[in-house]
């Protein structure tokens, strides 16, 4: 069990650092996710699994998927160009 | 000779050195720095003379050969910011190391208080769960702030991002062209997944005084299954059974009995919460006094707040 977790940590820090560092939106948003879930895990071997039921819905749902919304409406994820093209030929 | 100089420009000192004078941006093509449409875009003319003399200038201030002050800025600034950047993971690290270990008998969050909380509390107010008992009945009035920090926020999202009616009349014409194509696969993956996780919801609010979970969390599960209907579905099949009346209904209510049932508690002298139903038997769902109502509610409002959140963000109304 103190293999598992100290795997677990290691993991996280890693997502941490590579949140910050990494330049593509989309992966960046993906990869706090899995932050989130990680956390959530280590949330449960703490012994409060409430709190890890609240880390998977808000952390790792709610919150990225405003995350992507976010991207979609400033245009920054890959693939909007071709529906702003189709929105100016129309309008 | 070459070699070597071609060595030296490409060797880790040099390049260290060429970032901290700032001659290069190291961000510089790799970043996605995309911005929002030009304004030549919208058919004004390219020969501005103001535009032009305007670059012309910022493209002085940025050279970084010429203006001895942004060159000075800018080393100043970078090594500053690293600087800042390792003083705060210092004292950071250096304040957790004098916080007591985890299990610690001697930590000052194991004083009499919390005893008191985990020998009287399954008497006082008789829900098995501990944490319930302690943030519901103990803490409620924290608990009550809480829930109305929750209501504020959804209500300052909606005057910030709500659409006027005819501009929603408008975006409904265009809702299905920024959503992916209807997908076979996600909408028969969410016809199975989402009275699951609905179900489960509800589990953990009714459930909120015998096992983990309560009100907030159970209400994050029913919102994040709403927001999944919403994306595969369409708000269209959505507003059958929740359009914005129904929120308002739910939200406003959900708020106010909460808001009674804490004034009875507090009126009663902040210990009576349990004394209104008695707390029956330890173990069962219906037991513990107020604490399912309140658990209820709060699942109540903590749906609709993620709910609205995703609604307002997507298209500016529900």
């Amino acid at each position: 069990m103190e293999t598992f977790k100290i795997i677990l940590l290691i993991f996280l820090i890693l997502c941490a650092i590579s949140v910050s560092l990494i330049k593509n939106y989309l992966i960046s948003v993906i990869v706090f996710m899995s932050y989130s879930l990680v956390m959530s895990v280590i949330w449960f071997l703490l012994e409060s699994p409430d709190l890890a039921i609240t880390e998977a819905a808000v952390g790792a749902g709610v919150s990225s998927i405003l995350f992507f919304v976010t991207l979609r409406k400033i245009q920054a994820l890959h693939g909007s160009e071709g529906e702003e093209k189709d929105e100016q030929s129309q309008g | 000779m070459s070699r070597v100089r071609d060595n030296y420009e490409n060797s880790r000192f040099r390049r260290l050195l060429r970032w901290i004078n700032g001659e290069t941006d190291p961000l510089e093509g790799k970043m996605e720095m995309k911005p929002l449409r030009e304004e030549e875009l919208k058919g004004e003319s390219v020969y501005d003379p103001d535009r032009i003399d305007r670059a012309r200038v910022e493209r002085y201030l940025d050279d970084v050969e010429r203006n001895t002050e942004m060159r000075a800025f800018r080393v100043v600034y970078r090594l500053g910011s690293v600087a800042l950047c390792l003083l705060l993971i210092a004292a950071l690290l250096y304040a957790v190391s004098w916080m007591p270990a985890v299990g610690d008998a001697n930590a000052p969050a194991n004083n009499e208080v919390s005893q008191r909380y985990v020998e009287q509390g399954l008497e006082e107010v008789g829900a098995v769960n501990m944490v319930t008992n302690m943030i519901l009945s103990y803490r409620g009035f924290d608990t009550f702030g809480e829930t109305c920090v929750l209501f504020v926020a959804a209500t300052c999202v909606i005057v910030l991002l709500r659409r006027r009616r005819d501009d929603i009349e408008k975006a409904k014409e265009t809702d299905w062209k920024y959503e992916p194509k209807p997908d076979a696969i996600l909408q028969q993956v969410t016809k199975v997944l989402t009275p699951v996780i609905f179900l489960f919801g509800v589990y953990i609010i009714l459930n909120g005084n015998l096992s983990p979970g309560g009100g907030f969390s159970g209400g994050a599960v029913i919102g994040a299954g709403l927001i999944l209907y919403v994306t595969t579905f369409g708000f269209h099949r959505t507003q059958r059974f929740f359009n914005e009346k129904t929120y308002d209904c739910v939200k406003v209510g959900a708020l106010t009995l909460y808001s009674i049932t804490m004034i009875y508690y507090f009126y009663t002298g902040a210990n009576g919460i349990a004394s209104l139903f008695g707390t029956g038997t330890a173990g069962n769902i219906l037991s513990a006094g107020m604490l399912l109502p309140i658990n209820i509610f709060v699942g109540l409002e903590v749906a609709c707040t993620m709910y609205c959140f995703f609604a307002l963000f997507r298209r500016g109304g529900m």
